[in-house]
């Protein structure tokens, strides 16, 4: 997400450096031509502050390159062995999990996929959230309320989301039994298992869990825009659709640029929804395998460890290479972009 | 306030501070966006009422009679308490690792002058672009080899371990914006960088403690991909492994599923309306820093 966020530009002199410099210069100091004593005491007081340091960002660090940074470096050399995950990896085939990778038509669907997801996640979410989030941003009574109630499918867990949907949706469920009873039945759809259909019910089930959160963003965003600016057009007598097109869409560049990134990111990982309505195997013949799917069920679940490691690489790669491109020919747009620079304070 | 914004009045909040009502339009396009947001939540939890005969009669339907016998039952068994347990636990235990440890390293990230200082920030603002599911794979070996399977601190490390970017990220401004002449006048008064840390860095950075704190436990109730890499045996499961679980061993009896489904949501569900505000807002700082 933050890759640009490199060395926070240091906003002043730390107290405790202009505090020992002003000793060392004070000519009171000086004068009395006692130079070894400050010397010591700064080397003792920089020994202590090495120590601080030490305590306070060692346990977050180790535990952070022990999980984090190891085993993403690990998944890159694991990746050249077959290996079947017991013992050191010793079958070193090069490069040959990440060419079976690229020939294997599930693959190939899986990123296929993951791109329609991508696609369409931005093309539902985005205008969908902007509407509501202008609607919720009329002062009006209740609005607290309502955006709690929104917001409730973004903090229910992947699980009980998929469980609650995959039994609404079989062919027996509860959206067919409604659809029946006010005479819709005509409507009536294998919403899973019907290969054509299946990844727009997931896109369905996408929208309705992570929509919350993007209406969330842009509420946000709506509070940082002046009121004063569309008083203003109001006088000049802008009606309220001109507002939002000519102030309000505009202003909310940045963090619609934001939503969109989080959102691009999120849809390439995709896993739990997926894995939990669909399982390992369905997904791939329902059509909506992605492929994080992919990378479990032909890494872990098959016992190939050297090949789910090439996977993760595959993607984390992916991952990488379209937030950087974002990064570069997107967000930079945005010079006080929310994300990068404004975690200074 | 100038002159020329006292003359605009702002209709928008009148004086008695309340809100006024919106038009009717409004409020109806709204229930039904909030209709659809919530439909499917209390089809699981309602369904949690009905019989099987009764869904299979009629998928849709209200209960008729209301049956407490499936969530009796989930409530009586231990299995589901024991998975309460578990997570209670490993959410726990995650949210204080993560805001002691978070809390510590942010602190020398905001206010300690040193070389890697940048550096260091960059490694873990560079955690932001390793999702757990990339890790996966080897995160599970390396669990493995240090013999974790199957433990709670199997997965509490990890989320930790993945916790501390987003945390960090948010702390670092608070903890900057604290005022230089605070840090002065207490080292003035005496007290040691520690001391200043525990009795002025602590408190004065609560509102970010709490929000990453909260971010952190919500992450961990719902975690899915760790513990089921992780966590193998019955007894170590977590909430969302035993829906599952629960799920395809009484894939027939739906009415008992949706029970479990529901006891399973009802404390993230609670955490969430206490903190709502503080979610709300601790996800929109979070991505705006």
């Amino acid at each position: 997400m933050n890759v640009r966020t490199s060395s926070p530009a240091p906003r002043r002199a730390p107290a405790d450096d202009v505090r020992a410099g002003d000793e060392l210069s004070s000519p009171a100091l000086r004068r009395a031509g006692d130079a070894p004593a400050p010397v010591a005491r700064r080397s003792r007081r920089d020994w202590r502050k090495v120590l601080e340091i030490a305590v306070l960002v060692g346990p977050a660090l180790v535990i952070f390159l022990g999980f984090v940074i190891f085993p993403v470096v690990m998944a890159g050399y694991y990746g050249f062995f077959k290996w079947k995950g017991y013992g050191p990896p010793t079958d070193f085939i090069g490069l040959q999990n990440y060419v079976t990778i690229f020939q294997d038509p599930t693959f190939q669907e899986a990123l296929w996929h993951n791109l329609v997801i991508v696609v369409m996640s931005l093309v539902l979410q985005g205008p969908i959230a902007l509407l509501l989030a202008l609607l919720l941003n009329r002062p009006m009574r209740g609005q607290s309320l309502i955006r709690v109630l929104i917001f409730v499918p973004y903090v229910i867990a992947e699980v009980v989301v998929g469980t609650g949907w995959s039994l609404m949706l079989q062919s027996d469920g509860a959206l067919n039994g409604l659809l029946d009873k006010v005479g819709l039945g005509a409507f009536t759809q294998d919403w899973l298992s019907n290969p054509d259909l299946a990844i727009w019910t997931l896109l369905g089930i996408i929208t309705w869990k992570y929509i919350g959160f993007a209406v969330i963003l842009f509420l946000a965003g709506l509070q940082g825009i002046p009121q004063e600016l569309t008083e203003a057009a109001q006088i000049d007598g802008a009606s309220y659709w001109q507002i939002q097109r000519r102030i309000t869409l505009p202003l909310l560049g940045p963090t619609l640029r934001i939503w969109a990134f989080l959102s691009i990111i999120g849809s390439l990982q995709l896993f739990d929804l997926v894995y939990i309505i669909w399982g390992q195997y369905i997904a791939s013949t329902a059509g909506t395998s992605t492929m994080a799917t992919y990378m479990v069920a032909n890494g872990r679940n098959a016992g190939n460890y050297g090949y789910g490691n090439a996977v993760a690489v595959v993607l984390f790669l992916i991952s990488l290479v379209v937030a950087l491109v974002y990064q570069r020919f997107v967000l930079r747009r945005d010079t006080a972009g929310a994300l990068t620079e404004r975690s200074e304070p | 306030m100038t002159a020329s914004a006292i003359a605009i009045p702002r209709a928008r909040r009148p004086r008695n501070g309340r809100l006024p009502w919106g038009s009717p339009a409004i409020y109806f396009g709204a229930l039904v966006v909030v209709a659809l947001m919530l439909a499917p939540i209390l089809y699981i939890i309602i369904g949690g009422f009905r019989a099987n005969s009764q869904i299979t009669a009629d998928p849709s339907g209200m209960p008729d009679p209301w049956v407490t016998k499936n969530y009796a039952g989930v409530l009586s068994s231990t299995t589901f308490w024991g998975e309460v347990a578990n997570s209670t636990v490993a959410a726990v235990v995650t949210t204080i690792g993560v805001v002691a440890l978070g809390l510590m390293a942010s602190y020398v990230l905001a206010r300690y002058q040193f070389k890697a200082r940048g550096l260091l920030y960059a490694l873990f603002a560079a955690g932001l672009m390793f999702p757990m599911t990339v890790a996966i794979t080897p995160l599970y070996i390396v669990v493995r080899n240090l013999g974790l399977m199957n433990s709670l601190a199997g997965i509490i490390l990890p989320q930790i371990a993945f916790a501390l970017p987003t945390t960090i990220i948010i702390l670092v401004p608070f903890l900057r914006a604290i005022p230089d002449e605070i840090e002065e006048a207490a080292s003035i008064d005496g007290a040691s960088r520690l001391g200043f840390f525990w009795r002025m860095v602590v408190p004065l950075a609560l509102p970010g403690v709490i929000t990453v704190g909260i971010l952190a436990f919500i992450a961990s109730w719902n975690s899915y991909i760790l513990p089921l890499f992780i966590l193998n045996n019955e007894d170590s499961f977590t909430l969302p492994l035993g829906v599952q679980a629960f799920a395809s061993q009484y894939s027939v009896d739906t009415a008992k599923v949706l029970a479990f489904t529901s006891l399973s949501m009802i404390p993230a569900l609670i955490f969430f309306s206490i903190f709502e505000r503080r979610i709300v807002g601790g996800l929109t700082g979070a991505v705006k820093g």
